[in-house]
């Protein structure tokens, strides 16, 4: 049990990954790639968070009279990577906008029987 | 304890509601739901420790990206058809479950050397963090250690950040911003078939 719980939010955070992998590998709609680029996204964050909880810790807060705190060193990272990650995002999205207008769909196997390319 | 019921309830709601995006064909739906997650992402940071964290995920997460994706279906103008939820003739569908179970299994076996969630001699919690939660209150004078860690002790790097978001910026309005002319993009898709 103990085992259980201590390993449990890794697996979960496996199942996000590789729904997420799974998305963008089976699915032909663009924005729906995006959304699965995301999820596996969300899922490494999960990962680095969970690393750097500790048990009876507190939020990396300085407070009178707490002696254990979170790693703060992984929540500076992700910080990091959520606002990139968004940026990253909105890249993608731009380019799905000027897909559609160049070629009038955003499913992947119209674009690749337009291009003649599969 | 109720830590852990919390965490363990919302770690399966995200898992249930990843899935569930999986297998919706509305990409209306996904977009809501894609909303959701990240929302219950924002409620799990909590519990784990990281309000900074959560902060930023429940307003660029759940606000700006859905946003950004629901202005992008609103420019896709999407045809109704539903067809989208079947993976294209050109891939086998079992052949993306067969690598996913493959990679999902390398790493669930990955997980086994992990010290457990929240154990407090973990590798992770023994080096360097220990130095920013003695020294940042006398270093800086911020008492919120991954402020002063983002803003003070690694204020490059966030300058780093902001030029990377600077350059998405320029190249989204690069895309799809100002003027472009329409009938270009309407003789290009028109002009390869009258070449063919």
């Amino acid at each position: 049990m103990e085992f259980f719980i201590g390993h449990y939010n890794y697996w979960i955070v496996i199942i996000l990954m590789m729904v997420g992998l799974y998305t963008v590998i089976s699915r032909g709609n663009l924005v729906k790639k995006i959304i699965g680029l995301n999820i596996f996204q969300v899922s490494v964050f999960f990962l680095y968070i969970s690393l750097g909880t500790v048990k009876g810790g507190a939020a990396p807060i300085i407070t009178e009279g707490v002696k254990v705190y979170s790693n703060p060193l992984p929540h500076v990272l992700i910080l990091t990577a959520i606002v990139v990650g968004v940026a990253t995002t909105a890249l993608a999205l731009a380019l799905v906008v000027r897909i559609k207008e160049s070629y009038g769909t955003i499913e992947e196997d119209e674009i690749h029987n337009l291009d003649h390319s599969l | 304890m109720i830590d852990i019921v919390i965490d363990i309830t919302l770690l399966a709601f995200l898992a249930i509601t990843s899935v569930a995006i999986v297998r919706m064909t509305n990409l209306f739906a996904i977009v809501m739901l894609f909303g959701i997650f990240s929302l219950l992402s924002a409620g799990l940071f909590v519990v784990m420790d990281a309000p900074d964290v959560a902060f930023t995920e429940a307003a660029v997460g759940a606000g700006i990206s859905t946003v950004l994706m629901l202005a992008t279906l609103a420019l896709v103008k999407r045809p109704q058809k539903p067809y989208y939820g079947e993976a294209p003739q050109s891939h086998r569908a079992w052949l993306p479950l067969i690598v996913v179970a493959v990679t999902g299994s390398a790493l669930v076996y990955g997980t086994w050397d992990i010290p457990g969630f929240g154990a407090p001699d973990a590798p992770a919690q023994s080096h360097v963090a220990r130095y920013y939660i003695e020294n940042t209150m006398q270093e800086t004078g911020v008492p919120n250690i991954v402020t002063a860690v983002l803003a003070s002790y690694r204020g490059f790097d966030t300058l780093g950040e902001v030029t990377v978001i600077f350059t998405a910026a320029v190249a989204v309005l690069l895309l799809i911003g100002g003027k472009r002319s329409k009938p270009a993009v309407k003789t290009n898709k028109k002009g390869e078939q009258d070449e063919a």
